[in-house]
């Protein structure tokens, strides 16, 4: 630390003549310093937490007040067989099902061809991108109590549809709950998926759409042949971040549908986890829902790892 | 690719038609914003009106404007004391976030220590564990063995530090040059000293983007903060106004005013902050910090 040359050029490696603490830590063991609080957040909130849930999914467990002693023993996989035989898990995970395919497609073709529509445009691009954001920055919360309003029996979509209005309505019909649902978490979280897609366009050399037009390929062409190649990687983040939001449904289903209504229909795995973990205090089957639901996802992430990879 | 000439030779039959086809695209863009920006109208409209209905007649309403069914929210829920609360929350995941994510951010980009590569990859990891997987030990955890329930600490520390806003600080702390922070060293600056008076003040925009997005998780966050308080005096705006909505409105002869007023209340802070600073808050940073 004293000769200007060691400081111009900053070590990446330690060397035998460092004191010991050097060879341990580093060259700038302030690092880890600056980085302690972090790295403690992330092991008491993260790590631990995530052991824990993994821990307590083998066990019969049941919440006790503090101070209080319960047995907790080791049951294998029992805790996995329960929540697996239980009818209403499994619905809960054809629901997300149902939720998925009509989620992600939408969201994957309706942003890819609304940023580069906006791409091609000189002006108002910043007022579109305000609208098209709006609904994401908004607490849920907000947008489900007009949701609410707008999409039940005597609401403004069906004042407007007349006699083509569903009945029972949307939001409790058991065939349109869920599919609502995706519209509302589709349309609500657009506006994010834009901008992913419009920062990746700008990647796209605009030589290849300036040569395509002068062999005559028409829009059509030059965003099937173009853009929707030239923004693949974005396209498998925006798969892989539309089904981590898809399994995290909890709120839409919980306020929309009224605690995931009716009969069910509409109840995610989050929603059960809720009740059988917190509301009914079987923490045990809760966990057990999770890691499957973790495990789902990370196979979904992998399918789509594959499909968008580069032949 | 077929080469057709005959189309891409003819100039000003080509000029004409891409000026159609930008007009074109604008009316469908239009279109879509307003389907977009809609329930917002919707919201604030009715949260004026005196009884808001879904009438199509009520979309352009002549009178019956009244500031009463903010009254009713506030006497439900106490706007104010879930407004405060919403604060303090959101204050507190702030100042954690850019404290202790400035700090984790600069060491990351700039400094040379045993275990950084490690705790990246374990950044990356951590992008991808769902909050679900959590919610029940960290539950049992806060609420029973740290006794933080109904607490604002309980309420912050699951979100206490934002990963993706520290994503966001390594890569605008490893985007500066090298030679600045040279300098500053060979002038005897430690290097808290060039943190705060060099590094930070160069990334200003990060700072602002950082700030805008880590500020709608907890301003809009419902499930944890549901989860942890129990006491009204102690909810969130976005938790008082969900239970108004789930319990209480079903009681209530005509609550949709009120659920207006209240979805106004917690929307519009946020809307106008993003419509404000909506410059800073652009795709390329959040894509660098998701993707690393």
């Amino acid at each position: 630390m004293t000769t200007p040359s060691a400081l111009a050029a900053p070590r990446a490696r330690t060397s035998a003549r460092d004191p010991w603490w050097r060879r341990l830590l580093g060259t700038q063991p302030l690092g880890l310093g600056m980085s302690l609080p972090y790295i403690v957040f992330l092991a008491v909130v993260m790590a631990y937490p995530l052991g824990y849930a993994v821990y307590i999914s083998f066990f019969d467990y049941v919440f006790t007040a503090p101070g209080v002693h319960a047995d907790h023993p080791f049951v294998g996989l029992s805790n996995y067989r329960a929540v697996l035989s239980d009818p209403r898990v499994l619905g809960s995970f054809a629901n997300i099902a149902v939720f998925l395919v009509i989620n992600v497609p939408l969201t994957v073709i309706l942003s890819m061809v609304l940023a580069s529509a906006l791409n091609s445009l000189t002006r108002w691009t910043a007022a579109f991108r305000v609208a098209f954001y709006v609904p994401y920055v908004t607490a849920s919360v907000s947008l489900i109590g007009v949701w609410m309003l707008m999409f039940s029996q005597d609401g403004l979509v069906n004042s407007i549809l007349g006699p083509l209005a569903p009945d029972p309505s949307w939001l409790v019909n058991s065939h349109l709950a869920m599919p609502s649902i995706a519209l509302f978490v589709t349309w609500k979280q657009l506006g994010f998926y834009v901008l992913l897609y419009l920062a990746a366009l700008q990647n796209v050399p605009k030589e290849l759409y300036e040569s395509a037009q002068v062999d005559g390929a028409g829009a059509a062409k030059r965003f099937l042949h173009i853009t929707v190649p030239g923004v693949r990687s974005t396209t498998l983040l925006v798969l892989i971040l539309a089904i981590i939001t898809g399994s995290n449904l909890f709120t839409e289903p919980y306020l929309l549908t009224n605690g995931g209504g009716p009969d069910g229909a509409s109840a995610s795995p989050v929603l059960l986890i809720y009740q059988k973990g917190i509301q009914q205090g079987n923490p045990d089957l809760a966990s057990a829902i999770g890691v499957i639901l973790v495990i789902l996802v990370g196979l979904l992430s992998l399918i789509s790892t594959r499909l968008t990879k580069e032949d | 690719m077929s080469v057709d000439r005959s189309t891409a030779g003819n100039a000003p039959d080509h000029a004409h038609r891409k000026r159609a086809s930008r007009g074109a695209v604008y009316a469908v863009l239009a279109v879509i914003a307003l389907v977009f920006i809609f329930p917002f109208y919707f919201m604030a409209i009715g949260a004026f009106q005196e009884d808001p209905t879904t009438s199509l007649s009520a979309l352009a309403p002549r009178g019956g404007w009244t500031l009463e069914n903010f009254t009713t929210i506030n006497e439900r829920l106490g706007l104010l004391r879930a407004l405060v609360n919403s604060l303090v929350f959101t204050a507190g995941v702030l100042a954690g976030t850019l404290v202790f994510g400035l700090a984790a951010g600069y060491a990351l980009a700039r400094l040379r220590w045993r275990g950084r590569g490690a705790l990246f990859v374990i950044m990356l990891g951590v992008q991808m564990v769902p909050f679900q997987l959590l919610m029940i030990p960290l539950y049992v955890q806060i609420a029973g063995n740290y006794g933080l329930g109904d607490t604002y600490a309980g309420m912050i520390l699951p979100s206490l530090i934002n990963t993706t806003a520290v994503f966001i600080f390594r890569q605008f702390f490893r985007s500066l040059p090298e030679s600045i922070f040279e300098a500053a060293r060979i002038d005897g600056a430690s290097e808290l000293r060039v943190l705060w008076s060099i590094a930070i003040p160069m990334v200003r925009p990060a700072i602002a983007t950082v700030v805008l997005i880590t500020f709608i998780g907890p301003w809009n966050e419902f499930l944890w903060p549901f989860l942890i308080t129990k006491e009204s005096s102690m909810q969130p705006l976005a938790v008082a106004l969900a239970n108004y909505i789930n319990n209480v409105a079903g009681t209530v002869a005509n609550p949709n005013g009120a659920i207006l007023a209240g979805a106004c209340t917690l929307a519009f802070p946020v809307v106008i902050l993003f419509c404000l600073f909506q410059r800073y808050f652009t795709a390329s940073d959040i894509g660098a910090g998701i993707k690393g």
